[in-house]
């Protein structure tokens, strides 16, 4: 059915068909909506039995999820920043006993200095937590991949984290396409766990394992990961062959064919990535996109095939490794040892990430390996200044905001 | 001169495994189906008080609810020593997530069993007084506070013996551990009482019990199983390996540690306390402290009379307050 709704709303409406069981979550902005539109629905009665939980921090809401998806339930959570990162130990645990949590994160900046705007800083800072994670691009792509990800998760018997731009994507309202309770039943069949806490038929989980077959409990992890590769694709064209749209899969091309430059990137900054190759275009430039929907497990092989024969590779990130630069280029870089990568890391902590500036950087001359879109590097130049000039600076995040309000 | 008595041994007497008692006064132990929750094998310290009262408390948890529960398991050493892979030694349903969120994993339990309306099947959360009272204490505060239908039992050895020893929110002033080094030991006025924190909760049920009294410890598994809701048993288990004690003296020392008043043994319904054990014969703290090298320094060369004066001032306050004596 279409709607005109906010993304959090239809996620929550989405989730809602998948008919969690368990709830467990706790409020950080811009997941709010999600959570709090939940909450109405499972009061409303329209979830059944399930039980709505209101955790004391985002480190308990995932235990609670663990402890309800051993016992066998379907379980949900949400979060962004601060809060994936209060989870950590939690979410590494969830991955190695197993179990199919899925999670939304509403993506946001990780401070300090604190920030509630859009990046990739947080899920991608839990790159190696063992979760497969997925990135819409769309609010429509939102919706479609929480269908997939319960099916991918029981089935994999893996945790999933379906990433959505905050604000960007959860607090745009746009028409969007929900599948009906009946489209969601058939695709997101009954769960059946393959460990559970039952009396009946006790069995220790999370015991403690030594060298003896750490690593290959550990391995087990990865093939699963490898075989999520296979199966991310199937659940996509499954889920194409039942709602008739195409979402999910593992990497998407936009006019790809003869590119000679391809501008790679996650999430909801496609939408202006594509306006501009299309304009682009139109003056003759050979470019195309590529929409890097699973980056865990990275595929590599898919990757190669769609940009294998391109000289030029532009990934714009969300978030970057201090130090290093580019965390998603890396893998781009692996998976296609014969094009030049170049990292742009872009739309930090919600700054717009402009078509103009788009333009600028593929047209430009001389490329650099790591670009870092639109920054003030006068400001930057200014603070470097006065910490030079004086031991105690102050900070200069403060320091920073005053310049630019003129304030020296 | 009249003939001795002769007294059989155990006739008319509690204690733990006596079948000639009449069946209803029987421990759980005695019951030729006992659940057995925690078999033998498993790799704590020889005379490990958390290994005893781990074994007791489920058991007992067992029976009251006809083997329908599940435990939740908080890293300790009561985790490490009864899992290495594949030998576990748990026999009931169980489950370890980390350290400082078994509380929270309980929670989810309980509400998975409820969604499926399974609420036939109990919830048991265990860890000790380290992932308890220090750094799970969010997540069991959580709980109280919501109100989650799960039974929660600290082992309290008063440190982080895991790990070696080192000071927790539980270890007593004065007490020497890897962290907490003489001269001094633990610091005064410092520390949680966790039982009194739980009450404060104003859940329906909060008790304390020690191994030395193992009758009294499966009394209140069974009393907490008679409500729903969030309840808190807080369990007193000496560690030889932390307390410096004989292994033979596990029971005697936690045995001490409730004569002498500095661990009350008390149950308390809805936030007031209902029934406190009187200390039969009370004795002073320097009978429960010399039995233990972790505070050998009290006892040197000149004794630090002061500092074992205001661990007795603590016994006596607890005495007071508790109304242990009569
Ligand atoms: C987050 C985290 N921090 C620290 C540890 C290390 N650690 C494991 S068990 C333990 C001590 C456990 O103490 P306690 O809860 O009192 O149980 P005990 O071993 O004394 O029975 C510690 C510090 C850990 N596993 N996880
Ligand atoms: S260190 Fe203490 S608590 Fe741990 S197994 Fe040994 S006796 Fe038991
Ligand atoms: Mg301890």
């Amino acid at each position: 059915m279409l709607r005109q709704m906010e993304g959090s709303q239809a996620v929550a409406e989405t989730v809602a068909l998948c008919r969690p069981e368990v709830i467990c979550a706790y409020p950080i902005s811009p997941q709010t909506h999600i959570v709090e539109a939940l909450s109405r629905i499972t009061r409303a009665g329209r979830l059944g039995t399930c039980e709505y939980v209101n955790v004391e921090s985002e480190f308990a809401a995932l235990s609670a999820c663990i402890g309800a998806s051993a016992a066998g339930a379907r379980t949900y959570t949400a979060t962004a920043s601060q809060g994936l990162l209060y989870m950590a130990e939690a979410l590494y645990n969830a991955s190695g006993l197993g179990l199919p949590i899925v999670m939304t994160v509403a993506n946001r900046a990780i401070g300090a200095p604190i920030n509630i705007w859009n990046d990739h800083s947080d899920s991608m800072s839990q790159r190696d937590s063992g979760w497969i994670q997925l990135y819409a691009e769309t609010n429509q792509e939102a919706v479609d991949l929480h269908v997939q990800a319960y099916a991918l998760a029981e089935e994999l018997s893996l945790p999933v984290m379906v990433c959505m731009d905050g604000f960007v994507l959860t607090h745009a309202f746009e028409r969007v396409d929900l599948p009906s309770q009946e489209q969601v039943d058939a695709f997101v069949p009954a769960y059946e766990p393959r460990q559970v806490l039952d009396p009946d038929d006790p069995v220790s989980i999370g015991a403690m394992v030594g060298p003896e077959a750490f690593t290959e409990v550990r391995y087990l992890a990865h093939a699963r990961h490898l075989e999520a590769l296979e199966r991310i694709p199937a659940v996509a064209a499954s889920f194409e062959a039942a709602f008739g749209r195409r979402s999910g899969g593992l990497v998407r091309g936009y006019r790809t064919e003869d590119a000679d430059t391809v501008v790679l990137a996650l999430g909801s900054v496609l939408g202006t990535i594509k306006d501009v190759i299309d304009e682009l275009r139109e003056s003759g430039e050979p470019v195309g996109a590529a929409t890097l929907t699973a980056f865990r497990p990275f595929p590599f092989a898919a990757l190669r095939a769609l940009l294998g024969c391109k000289r030029h590779v532009v990934v714009v990130e969300r978030a970057f490794s201090t130090g290093v630069g580019g965390i998603v280029s890396a893998d781009v870089r692996a998976a296609l040892p014969d094009a030049e990568v170049r990292t742009v890391v872009a739309g930090l902590g919600g700054r717009p990430v402009t078509k103009a500036a788009l333009r600028g950087l593929l047209t430009a001359g001389e490329p650099e390996p790591l670009t870092f879109l639109d920054l003030d590097r006068d400001l930057v130049a200014r603070e470097l200044a006065r910490v030079r000039a004086r031991r105690r600076s102050g900070p200069s995040a403060e320091n920073m905001l005053r310049d630019l309000a003129g304030g020296g | 001169m009249p003939a001795p008595r002769t007294k059989f041994y155990q006739v008319g007497s509690f204690a733990v495994g006596n079948r000639l008692l009449p069946p209803e006064q029987r421990a759980v132990q005695a019951a030729p189906d006992r659940g057995n929750a925690l078999t033998s094998g498993h790799r704590a310290c020889r005379g490990c008080g958390e290994a005893l009262g781990a074994r007791y408390a489920i058991d007992a948890a067992i029976r009251a609810t006809g083997g329908r529960m599940i435990a939740v398991n908080a890293t300790g050493c009561l985790e490490v020593f009864s899992t290495p892979y594949p030998e576990t030694a748990w026999q009931v349903s169980w489950i370890h997530s980390l350290f400082g969120n078994a509380p929270a994993v309980a929670t989810g339990v309980a509400a998975a069993l409820k969604a499926k309306g399974r609420t036939d099947v109990r919830v048991v959360g265990q860890g000790g007084d380290g992932g308890t009272v220090d750094i799970g204490f969010a997540c069991l505060s959580g709980m109280f506070e919501r109100g989650d239908d799960v039974l929660y039992i600290c082992y309290d050895n008063q440190a982080y013996m895991n790990t070696g020893v080192q000071r927790s929110g539980a270890t007593p002033p004065a007490a020497r551990t890897a962290t907490t080094p003489v001269p001094g030991g633990n610091a005064f006025g410092q520390g949680k009482n966790a039982p009194l924190i739980a009450m404060a909760h104003e859940i329906p049920y909060v008790a304390t019990a020690t191994v030395a009294d193992l009758r009294d410890l499966e009394y209140k598994v069974r009393r907490a199983m008679d409500f729903r809701g969030a309840r808190y048993l807080h369990i007193l288990v000496p560690c030889p390996l932390g307390w410096v004690t004989d292994a033979c003296d596990t029971i005697r020392v936690a045995r001490l540690a409730t004569e002498s008043g500095l661990f009350p043994v008390f149950e308390a319904e809805g936030g007031e306390v209902t029934g406190v054990t009187r200390i039969r014969r009370r004795i002073p703290v320097d009978d429960y402290l010399r039995l233990q090298s972790r505070y050998a320094h009290l006892f040197a060369d000149p004794p630090r009379t002061d500092v074992i004066a205001r661990i007795q001032a603590s016994a006596d306050r607890n005495i007071r307050r508790f109304g242990l004596v009569d």
